[in-house]
């Protein structure tokens, strides 16, 4: 137990914030202001801006009114009225079926489910109509503006159905985007880019980070591409993929495996449907080495598509296996929390195992 | 007597009067006289399919009348604060039971020989649109026919007829306007028909050729067409209703004279998507006319498997939802229905629900031999005897407004376009290849170009695994 408390009282200093060169994606204004905000702040600011840039867009779901369970939508309601921000009955399958009447019409819509655990209901509207409006329409409809937000992902106490990662099962859907921000700074660019995307997309949000990451955030009105993936940090021997909370723990692995010699690339995917497999691709014809990193469980899971799309092109160039270091193949526990994860110790053992294959 | 269509209120409360509607309609009205209902009553089997279960005595529980239970004691007039407001309290152990004594009666205009029944309330409607009702209703009947038998010959893969149902597609479809927007489930092709899509748009569909709308993905009858309002059909069950709720408070917000229309079949009503959709257009206060096509069946499923409620028209007080059951075999009450469920709607932006009762002639589909689950008789009673069109021929008819010899041209010049915009569709090129990998996202991804090119070279190479005209 103590242990998982010192993981979540201390700050987390972000991937990529204060570490090796990082390549920045994004605009930067001259004279932009910032601000040091932590993660559902930086989602606050963004639906304000989204809602204030565009008149017909929407925000909506459980408990969204008062500022939501995890207050990323505080000042909303106020804001922007009780006809544009407000609470939806505990139903997602009709959150999001309203979600995709509001897009249908050309509105934006972005709805929240209040764990990524309770999406299921909402599964046939997103896979069966969201992601096939367009196309089975001939283009005559579309449903582009529907924007699904959800808290996902370890909190040190969630157990069965506050911690689940479910971004495979979505993955595998023609005609969504799946999007996964790993700070503040990157959710509220890459949360304004979903909202913006003429494409129904799926954002989760790392629940670990909404408190204890905080970052600084520029102010203005900024957008971070999506199906690209950032190099975080520059290396040569072995290149590591991840997304979201996980990329601090691999983070503090590559600095570990570094004080041992060992040279880590690490990438943020970002947005895991469509995925940017170019970018990912040249890091490993450049190291030779992969290891991918997930909370989800291990068998099924994305980290499984990119094994295999990366030997399908880069076969000859590596020198090991492709390395998964993921969640068990159990539904998430609680007590055995510690045991199950993607630990730091877990990724090292791997990076060094796949190095010295 | 036919009424002059006045404000929607007072059709509905003329509603209730003539035809002796109880409160269920609208807010009960306290100072109505509460009648008794015996233990007989309450305990026969009025409703009941004769092969379905028996109801037990113990639901003999005492009057009880309506769905809100009232107590004679003086307790009645003290008052509970709860969450969600007052509510009065008695000391009697009173369950609510699980049925009404009556069923809630059926709003017809038109008798069975086309007839209208003396006293009814209905919109009147003039001769130009009743020719045209009925030339849609039959012209709807010829079109199922034909592609029907098209698809028994292999010209088209697949289609679903929606005989016995032409009253509710054309009546319903004549009683909106055009700025309505309409979310079928799929049996609902008359409504599309109604509002101008021609027989070749149709056929286009069906044969999946280069000039379908949907570019050759769905199978037939998924149609679909922005121009006139009509969402594309999607094969999945009820998925229309809570997007109709949301499709509603977009047309609110927009302060558009529209409202959002939406049919379901009596299957459909047991999916979850009509709990959602129901609910959140009546917590959203949204513009949504909900129509249910009670036609008996879900496939091979009749109803009395389907629920156990008196049918759907129940269904809408739990979800505080204004409500009305409808012969839908009777055009003229279909027509007045919808029409004063739409004027609601738009004016007083909320959701109202019309069950539309009838029968379900056809299979479900060509894929389906419904002989094997219910009795030919049974098709052939509603099929002759009850049927839509041939009832509001009678009434069309007896106006002067349509003769023999307008029937028989209108049957033979609507065969005709048919079998013509048949060979037309299967004549049209296919759509081109590339149509494959469109519209997945706006912009073709990265790695659906790639699959493109593959698949490109790979037909190239082996020609003779593909279907042939597929241009590159």
């Amino acid at each position: 137990m103590a242990s998982l408390l010192s993981r979540f009282c201390r700050k987390l200093a972000l991937p990529g914030s204060a570490h090796g060169s990082r390549m920045t994606s994004s605009t930067a204004c001259g004279s932009e202001t910032v601000k040091s905000l932590n993660l559902y702040s930086a989602i606050n600011q963004a639906l304000h801006i989204a809602l204030e840039t565009d008149p017909r867009s929407y925000v909506f779901g459980e408990d969204v009114g008062f500022g939501g369970v995890f207050r990323c939508t505080t000042g909303l309601a106020e804001r922007f009225g009780k006809n544009r921000v407000f609470n939806t009955p505990l139903c997602e399958q009709g959150i999001v079926g309203f979600g995709i009447g509001l897009a249908a019409m050309g509105n934006r819509a972005v709805v929240e489910i209040q764990f990524a655990d309770y999406i299921y209901p909402a599964f046939d509207q997103i896979v069966n109509e969201a992601a096939k409006f367009r196309y089975r329409s001939g283009n005559q409809f579309n449903c582009g503006g529907l924007t699904i937000r959800a808290p996902y992902g370890a909190v040190g106490h969630g157990g069965h159905y506050h911690s689940q990662s479910p971004e495979a099962f979505f993955c595998h859907v023609p005609g969504i985007k799946v999007v996964i921000p790993r700070s503040p700074r990157e959710a509220k660019g890459l949360l304004l880019s979903s909202i913006r995307d003429p494409n129904p997309v799926v954002f989760f949000e790392p629940k670990w980070l909404y408190r204890q990451a905080v970052e600084e955030v520029p102010e203005h009105d900024y957008m971070i591409p999506l199906s690209q993936a950032e190099i975080i940090r520059e290396g040569s021997d072995i290149t590591l993929v991840g997304w979201g909370a996980q990329l601090t723990v691999m983070e503090q692995a590559c600095l570990d495996a570094e004080k041992e010699g060992i040279s880590c690339e690490l990438i943020d995917l970002k947005t895991l449907l469509p995925w940017d497999k170019e970018t990912v691709e040249a890091s490993v014809k450049k190291t030779g080495r992969l290891l991918i990193s997930h909370e989800a469980p291990i068998t099924g899971g994305f980290g499984a598509e990119i094994s295999a799309t990366i030997l399908e092109r880069c076969f000859l160039k590596l020198e090991a296996p492709v390395s998964r270091v993921c969640g068990l193949d159990t539904p998430f526990p609680l007590v055995f929390e510690p045991f199950y994860m993607p630990t730091k110790n877990k990724i090292l053992d791997a990076i060094k195992s796949t190095v010295n294959y | 007597m036919a009424m002059w269509f006045a404000r929607s209120r007072n059709l509905v409360s003329s509603l209730r009067q003539n035809l002796g509607l109880s409160a269920i309609l609208i807010k009960r009205n306290h100072s109505s006289p509460r009648p008794v209902f015996t233990n007989y009553q309450l305990s026969s089997k009025v409703f009941l399919d004769p092969s379905t279960s028996f109801r037990h005595e113990s639901t003999a529980v005492e009057s009880q009348p309506d769905l809100v239970q009232q107590s004679d004691h003086e307790d009645d007039a003290q008052e509970l604060d709860f969450p969600g407001g007052k509510v009065g309290y008695t000391s009697e152990i009173k369950f609510i039971p699980e049925s009404s004594s009556r069923r809630i009666p059926c709003y017809r205009v038109l008798n069975e020989h086309g007839k209208i029944i003396s006293d009814s309330d209905f919109i009147p409607v003039s001769e130009k649109l009743a020719v045209r009702m009925y030339e849609q209703m039959a012209t709807l009947q010829v079109m199922d026919h034909i592609f029907y038998e098209a698809q028994r010959q292999g010209r088209i893969s697949f289609y679903l007829t929606s005989v016995g149902e032409e009253a509710i597609n054309i009546a319903s479809a004549a009683a909106l306007s055009p700025e309505d927007v309409v979310l079928p489930q799929y049996r609902e092709p008359g409504v599309l028909l109604w509002r101008g899509f021609t027989l070749e748009e149709f056929a286009n569909q069906c044969f999946g050729n280069k000039a379908d709308y949907g570019k050759g993905r769905q199978m037939p009858i998924h149609y679909g067409s922005n121009q006139h309002n009509y969402f594309t059909v999607s094969s999945p069950i009820a998925t229309q209703l809570p997007q109709a709720a949301g499709v509603g408070y977009a047309l609110k917000m927009e302060k558009k004279n529209a409202c959002a229309v939406t049919f379901i079949g009596d299957g459909g009503t047991s999916e979850g998507d009509f709990h959602a959709g129901l609910n959140f257009a009546a917590v959203m206060e949204a513009p949504v006319v909900f129509i249910c096509r009670n036609n008996g069946w879900a496939i091979s499923t009749h109803i009395s498997e389907q629920f156990r409620s008196d049918g759907i028209v129940v269904k809408g007080q739990a979800y505080g939802i204004r409500s009305i059951r409808v012969d839908g075999n009777d055009a003229l009450a279909v027509y007045s229905a919808v029409r004063s469920a739409r004027e609601m709607a738009v004016t007083e932006q909320r959701p109202v629900l019309i069950e539309a009762m009838t029968y379900r002639v056809g299979h479900h589909s060509t894929s389906d031999d419904s002989t094997k689950y219910r009795e030919a008789d049974e098709i052939q009673y509603w099929k002759m005897s009850r049927n839509p069109v041939n009832r509001f021929k009678k009434w069309v008819e007896d106006n002067g407004w349509w003769s023999e010899e307008d029937e028989s041209k209108l049957r033979s010049i609507t065969r005709k376009q048919l079998l013509q915009a048949i060979q037309a569709a299967e004549k049209w090129e296919k759509q081109p290849l590339t149509e494959l990998f469109n519209d997945v996202y706006d912009v073709k991804t990265k790695n659906l170009e790639e699959q493109e090119v593959g698949l490109k070279a790979l037909v190239e190479k082996q020609p003779q695994d593909y279907p042939t005209g597929f241009h590159i």
